[in-house]
């Protein structure tokens, strides 16, 4: 995840929340991603049978997870799918970049894929020259408008109709004016038709890798999928090395939770199962399928036994659609690829605290992500690992940028402040203090910045100790 | 580049297993729900129509009848079908004394490199389904050598042609029952519905890229 500005966190809040045009869009899918969610889940045993297993399938898949991508790769092998791997997203890029160029290709169809995202792959394949065109129809929208993703379900959420009429009309030649969803839709479809029919390379995600079968799944509802998977001659797969899991059988309750979580459906339209190249005989599909597989920083979060279960999500975006900061920020204040909680957690143990570490700090702790998510990835306790660590220089800390927020000032007021609360006559002293003089946070440096969201605490009149002292403890 | 990555990647995992010291939990089991078989038809046509999928139940011996019905209401002109196939030659001989009207059977008979400009301008492409899955509803797609892949993704309607009797109870039960992961082909799809996208302010539209039309014959004994 190459992120060329530094994040300036705060800049990025504040210019959402002024966006009024734009909450209004994001809360309103929001809410309707939460609704058909719940409708799915509406068996409240039955969701917890299957989260409990989700868990379970993730972790047993992360415990071996050497062997599981070494039985992917030997798998992979021999169904004809030829495997290459990737430090880097740098190397992710070039890997794809040299297969194009080894089938002198310059027009690449994309389904969706986070991987590409984080990679960046669109602007490094136009460098050199190559056309990469998104074609899920929320990523063909954002390309247009030379955006990111809002989100890692639904990436055009950010915009109403009108604003993607604009943008059609704008950015595609003749397309005529429209603002219904479904002539929209169509100028799509005719669009990027011609685009499969003429592209030699098609590139695609990775839902799930079948270390078992080496069988790639791939779960959409457009059909695009399909078509960048088997008309174009070459079909690349991109995946991170924490999507293997052990068996077939384990794809029916992952299918579920991540469907049912991502978009409120029993199964999508369409849920592909890959497992070779065209074979001998056989009339059409990809001749040559390459899997990509990318550690991207990956390997060092697995090094650590707790901070593992990051790498348990299987990217269904539940926990997106239930923060309420997500719910008012919207993803691209977050800076990165992977918005709301995930990214909370993601970004900083990639990137180092130091580049994304604020991120932890956008959270209420309210555990609505974790009481959502399909693999019961415990967020809000990982994103107060991320907070302990930003501020400790302890041995034990093995996030990179540990304790980068740790200065003398606060170090020096936390310890006043153990010295009042465990003394109790300077603590009683203080009270009477604050009490005669009103609680007047200064609005000085740091201080400033905490208090311009937050309302001052009152003081009550009397302290508890006061107070018992006088009625003593009722004891009902 | 490739090999020296691959190594350093397992050495880094390799090394963070060989610490790793917590037990793996026991996997819990979910049971299989099932369905009498008028019970999977009725789930099946339900959850597939509420897809916008159009589902018709016919006697064996008249299916080809409701695909004429179909493609004339859709004053369909080319037909994609898979020569050899049941299917294909039933129609083969269907067309032979039918009516001018209906559409040209058009078969896959080549590699796709040959047949590219007519597979994406056919009007329908005709399909089995191996089997369909109640649970969830869906098709599933089992493309072969004889019924390739394209046939049911390019054109804009699809008409798959299930057998009653291929319904399963859930997705595990068939991977199961049916030993999937010893013959997995080239590619396998489960399909609920025709295309569909909810990009555009979570608006439902069809036909984005894969069909517009889903057309599900379940066959009756």
């Amino acid at each position: 995840m190459t992120n060329h500005h530094p994040l300036d966190f705060d800049k990025n809040v504040s210019r959402a929340l002024n966006d009024r045009q734009l909450i209004k869009n994001i809360k309103s899918a929001m809410a309707t991603l939460v609704s058909k969610r719940k409708a799915i889940f509406s068996d409240a045993a039955e969701t917890e049978r299957l989260r409990t297993l989700g868990n379970a399938l993730k972790k047993t898949a992360l415990s071996k997870l050497p062997q599981l991508l070494e039985q992917l790769e030997e798998k992979c092998t021999q169904n004809g799918i030829q495997v290459h791997w990737a430090e880097t997203a740098a190397e992710a890029n070039q890997l794809v970049l040299d297969i194009m160029k080894s089938h002198g290709a310059t027009l690449l169809v994309k389904g969706k894929s986070m991987v590409s995202e984080e990679m960046e792959l669109n602007a490094f394949l136009q460098k050199n020259g190559i056309e990469a065109l998104e074609t899920d129809l929320g990523e063909f929208i954002i390309q247009l408008n030379n955006e990111r993703p809002a989100h890692i379900i639904v990436p055009a959420i950010h915009k109403n109709k009108d604003q993607i009429s604009k943008i059609f009309h704008d950015h595609i030649p003749d397309a005529p004016y429209t603002e219904d969803v479904a002539e929209l839709t169509a100028i799509a479809r005719k669009t990027l038709r011609q685009k499969f029919y003429q592209a030699d390379v098609g590139l695609s995600g990775v839902n799930f890798a079948v270390a078992e079968t080496g069988t790639l799944c791939l779960v959409e509802n457009e059909g695009n999928g399909r078509l960048c998977t088997t008309v174009p001659g070459v079909h690349i797969a991109l995946m991170g090395l924490e999507k293997v899991v052990e068996k077939l059988v384990d794809l029916p309750p992952l299918l579920r939770l991540l469907i049912g979580s991502a978009t409120g459906q029993l199964v999508t339209t369409y849920v592909n199962m890959i497992t070779s190249a065209r074979k001998q005989g056989e009339k059409d599909g990809p001749k040559e399928v390459h899997l990509i597989i990318l550690d991207n920083g990956r390997s060092k979060i697995y090094a650590d036994t707790r901070r593992r279960e990051t790498l348990q999500c299987i990217r269904c975006g539940t926990c997106l659609n239930h923060c309420p900061v997500y719910n008012r920020i919207g993803g691209h204040a977050y800076g990165y690829i992977y918005p709301g909680p995930i990214g909370k957690i993601l970004n900083p143990q990639i990137e180092g605290l130091r580049a994304a570490g604020v991120l932890a700090s956008a959270s209420s702790l309210c555990n609505a992500c974790e009481e959502v998510c399909p693999v019961k990835i415990q967020i809000p306790d990982l994103i107060r690992r991320i907070r302990n660590e930003s501020y400790s220089k302890d041995s034990t800390c093995t996030i990179e940028g540990h304790g980068y927020k740790r200065n003398l000032a606060e170090v020096l007021a936390w310890k006043v402040w153990q010295t009042i609360n465990t003394h109790p006559l300077i603590n009683a002293a203080g009270l009477k203090i604050l009490n005669v003089l009103g609680m007047k946070i200064p609005k000085i440096g740091p201080l400033k910045d905490w208090i311009r969201y937050r309302t001052t605490p009152e003081l009550a009149k009397k302290s508890l100790h006061e107070l018992i002292k006088q009625h003593g403890v009722d004891h009902e | 580049m490739s090999e020296a990555s691959r190594h350093r990647i397992f050495s880094r995992l390799q090394a963070a297993t060989r610490q790793d010291t917590t037990p793996v939990s026991q996997l819990p089991e979910l049971p299989i729900k099932t369905y009498s078989p008028k019970e999977k038809i009725e789930r099946l046509i339900t959850l597939m129509e509420a897809m916008r999928t159009e589902v018709h139940t016919t006697a064996a011996e008249n299916w080809l009848d409701t695909v004429e019905d179909v493609l004339k209401v859709r004053e369909a002109k080319r037909l994609l079908y898979a020569p050899g196939t049941e299917i294909g030659e039933a129609l083969e001989h269907q067309w032979e004394n039918a009516a001018a009207d209906l559409p040209q059977l058009i078969p896959y008979k080549q590699d796709i490199e040959q047949l590219k400009e007519m597979v994406f301008n056919v009007d329908a492409g005709i399909t089995s389904a191996a089997g369909a899955i109640a649970e969830t509803g869906a098709l599933i797609l089992w493309p072969t050598e004889q019924e390739p892949r394209l046939m049911s993704i390019v054109p804009p309607l699809h008409i798959a042609v299930l057998k009653a009797d291929t319904i399963h109870n859930s997705l595990l039960e068939v991977m199961q029952k049916e030993n999937w992961p010893a013959k997995m082909p080239s590619n396998v799809v489960l399909v609920s519905g025709p295309s569909k996208t909810a990009d555009i302010e979570m608006t439902l539209a069809f036909g984005v890229h894969g069909p517009k039309e889903l057309i599900v014959l379940i066959l009756e004994d």
